[in-house]
């Protein structure tokens, strides 16, 4: 009865919300350790939905489980960064030392010990999440000494004995994660940015005026598609609604990217600025947060700013004293859903469902989050929206190039000395960045995450920006010392394994394009097997139903495009007549061991073939 | 001199082959245009020269179906798979889905032979006579195996594809099937 009591007790807390579920199962998970199948019927009694709409949600999410976890989990961050930097060594010292299989839970029920994708801390790689608490910078001994320290009984977050630079020693984050903030430009981590400027100055301003300073300044959103925000803005205002609401992406997810923790750790009070802005623009009163499971730690800072904010008049009801003007902003903690990261999924779990896409048309901005009009941005966006405000159109278009004004944040990591994050000026070159971060005999620049675009060398002139190579700011950097295909083949199973299902080309394709390549790999392919792969890519862009999907393949036509010596240098010339692949021997072997005898045909007997006269 | 056509059952029914007797009176017109070498329409079962197209239905599931498909490839001009066996597999390929086991052949084997209801086998023995091929480890599709021309879907095809298929083929032209005759099941 226990359980009942606690599991009604958290429905209540949410008031019995079903749009409200992931807070519910969050409160559930962290009590309980896991949410079994009794939980979701009480969930579901509670929230009056299905029981297999609350178990849709429990087993779409990696952060909530129907097996009970142990009270110490520990997601080692299996990013590529982190592979090359010894991620597999890391997770197996901990595995030793605490005597649990990867993937497994002790038989006591203390430690969980699991691979988890980026998060977000490729910088300071290899990094994991105890318990949220994230440690960075791990090597195999200090994994070991963590362990012992974990066993001993000490708590994750006094782990951190040293905590990182800037606010990352506030005391309600005292996180050892570090900013490592390489490069500061004028608008977003330059030393002078002002907590309120943005929405004092736009307060003065009409909600349409405020959307023409937008559109005149020419920004685009910074997760990486570049629709003009002003545009948005303007979409949204002007759908007939009753309600409408402005929602920030904070669910950085792409490997490699880490810009919005630096952003959410020092520039909160600029973002939060940004959405009011947003919302007196377009006439909404409720904003929301979508952030990242695996940014927890970051939670109650952000709480804090929140509440500051709502103290000092800036958030909450009659805004600056404006009394038509109320807004107010709730933080919704996602749980480890990569695809969350595409708008309208996570507009779907915002609603309490699977993190599943919507079908386009209609646009969030149309009919979004509860079938209201919606603006999603990227935390980066709205806090440009803010620095605008503060100094004007004609101030942010100044910088940058002619389609791509402002500037962007770059989170760099991989094969350079100097990683980290990076505020620079669009229109910049690939080889002037990889001078910038200090890498060396580069072979691959992975633009954009894993569904971005691979640089090799002979497009090293190529440009950051909307208009040439568009991205959200993740940037990996690979060296001549790492496997081109191993990396693609990273990415496919990456891409199979946040495939949320829904559509046939990317749950299917994805695993079709991954074994096509390990067939490469294995120096078994030949020139159809290319064609293969173009054309399956092909028909994945062209029917996925969302972002991810269309993406996923762009890893494999690049690196045929920019590589193509690689997979020539796998190709093997076959006289046998068989194609590529086929091993009639192997094909045999077991056959032979079960039937106890040799093959008729493919077995030569005194040295010579024996044939069936065919 | 008249074109040469080679047709084949490895892996599958037979219903390809009934299918091809669909085309009905056409089968005349077809033999003014070329004539039936190595194939069961007329029990010749041995290449004794080169032939223009050949017919493949059914994929491999044997060390026999393999040795006659790469008989096939060296001897035939164009090689057409037919049927969604050649093709995909058909039923045979079910097989395969035994992946979760250590020895998924013998499974397999015990499976046919031994533990299902309704199997009579008083001797409890798994057929193993020197004369039978050695089974694969697995099927394989035609296009696995060798380099397909063409693959025709269908199960089977219907005499009307395998009529215009084949007609195409040896005038030279085949540059598609209209989608109205093509189906998958």
């Amino acid at each position: 009865m226990e359980t009942e009591a606690l599991v009604r007790q958290a429905c209540k807390k949410f008031e019995n919300d079903k749009g409200r579920m992931m807070d519910v199962l969050w409160e559930l998970q962290n009590t309980l350790g896991c949410i079994d199948d009794h939980s979701m019927e009480i969930v579901a009694r509670e929230l009056k939905t299905s029981r297999v709409a609350v178990e849709g949600v429990v087993t779409f999410y990696s952060f909530f489980s129907r097996e009970q976890k142990g009270k110490i989990i520990l997601r080692v961050c299996d990013d590529i960064i982190d592979r090359h930097a010894g991620s597999e060594k890391i997770a197996s010292a901990f595995s030793e030392e605490l005597g649990v299989p990867i993937g497994g839970t002790s038989s006591d029920k203390t430690f969980s010990l699991e691979y988890t994708p980026c998060i977000g801390m490729s910088d300071q790689a290899p990094s994991a999440l105890i318990n949220g608490v994230p440690i960075t910078n791990l090597t195999p001994e200090s994994a070991r000494d963590t362990a012992k320290e974990l066993i001993k009984g000490v708590c994750p977050s006094s782990l951190v004995k040293k905590t990182g630079d800037g606010n990352n020693s506030h005391e309600l984050i005292k996180s050892m994660v570090n900013n490592n903030i390489q490069k500061r430009g004028e608008v977003l981590l330059s030393t002078d940015v002002s907590k309120s400027a943005g929405l004092d100055a736009a307060l003065k301003l009409s909600s349409p005026d405020v959307i023409k300073e937008i559109i005149d300044s020419g920004l685009r959103g910074r997760g990486g598609a570049g629709f003009p925000t002003g545009e948005k803005f303007r979409l949204a205002r002007n759908t007939n609604s009753d309600k409408r609401y402005v929602i920030c992406n904070a669910d950085e997810g792409e490997p490699g990217t880490f810009k919005d923790r630096v952003l959410l750790t020092e520039r909160a009070d600029l973002l939060f600025d940004g959405m009011t802005i947003a919302a007196h623009a377009i006439g909404s009163n409720a904003g929301i947060v979508y952030l990242r499971g695996e940014y927890a730690y970051l939670l109650p800072y952000l709480e804090s700013v929140l509440a500051e904010r709502r103290s000092a008049g800036l958030l909450g009801k009659s805004i600056r004293r404006k009394k038509d003007f109320d807004f107010d902003i709730r933080i919704q903690l996602g749980a480890g859903a990569y695809i969350c990261g595409e708008e309208s999924a996570l507009i779907s779990s915002l609603e309490g469902l699977r993190g599943e896409p919507k079908n386009r048309p209609p646009f969030p901005v149309e009919k979004g989050y509860m079938g209201k009009p919606t603006v999603v941005n990227n935390v980066e966006t709205f806090c440009c929206v803010a620095r605008i405000m503060e100094n004007g159109a004609a101030w942010f278009s100044a910088i940058g190039t002619k389609a791509s004004k402002g500037t962007k944040l770059l989170s760099i990591c991989g094969d350079c000395t100097k990683p980290g994050v990076y505020e620079v000026p669009y229109g910049l070159t690939v080889s002037e960045l990889l001078v910038m971060v200090g890498a060396h005999d580069t072979t691959i620049v992975q633009v954009g995450g894993a569904g971005g675009v691979m640089v090799g060398k002979s497009s090293f002139g190529r440009k950051i920006c909307v208009s040439d190579l568009a991205t959200g700011g993740a940037i990996m950097v690979f060296g001549a010392n790492r496997n081109v295909l191993g990396i693609v083949d990273y990415f496919l199973e990456f891409f199979s394994e946040e495939s949320c299902g829904y559509c046939t080309p990317c749950r299917v394709g994805v695993i079709f394009l991954r074994e096509r390549i390990k067939k490469v790999m294995q120096g078994l392919a030949d020139k159809a097997d290319l064609g293969y792969l173009r054309d399956l890519s092909k028909t994945i862009k062209m029917t996925s139903r969302c972002g991810l999907g269309s993406s996923a393949p762009n890893c494999v036509i690049n690196s045929i495009d920019e590589f193509p010596l690689v997979y020539s240098s796998h190709m093997r010339e076959k006289s046998d007549g068989f194609a590529a692949g086929f091993d009639i021997q192997k094909a045999l072997d077991e056959s032979r061991r079960i039937a106890k005898r040799t093959s008729m045909i493919y077995d030569p007997v005194y040295g010579e073939e024996r044939g069936l006269g065919e | 001199m008249k074109k040469k056509i080679a047709t084949v059952s490895l892996a599958g029914c037979f219903g390809c082959h009934m299918s091809l007797l669909d085309i009905d009176e056409r089968i005349l017109e077809l033999l003014k245009l070329a004539e039936f070498e190595r194939s069961p329409v007329n029990d010749i079962k041995k290449f004794r020269g080169r032939c223009d197209v050949g017919l493949v239905e059914g994929g491999c599931c044997n060390e026999e179906n393999v040795h006659t498909l790469l008989s096939f490839r060296q001897n035939c001009d164009v090689l057409v798979g037919v049927g969604q066996c050649a093709v995909m597999g058909g039923l045979p390929v079910m097989r395969n889905a035994i992946m979760h086991s250590d020895e998924p052949l013998k499974d397999c084997l015990e499976t046919a032979y031994l533990n299902s209801p309704y199997v009579y086998n008083p001797t409890n023995d798994i057929p193993n006579d020197p004369a039978l091929p050695l089974i694969l480890d697995k099927v394989y599709t035609c296009s696995e195996v060798v380099k397909m021309d063409y693959l025709i879907p269908g199960c089977p095809p219907t005499g009307d594809v395998l009529w215009q298929t084949l007609t195409a083929l040896l005038g030279g032209n085949l540059a598609g099937l209209p989608k109205d005759i093509v189906k998958f099941d």
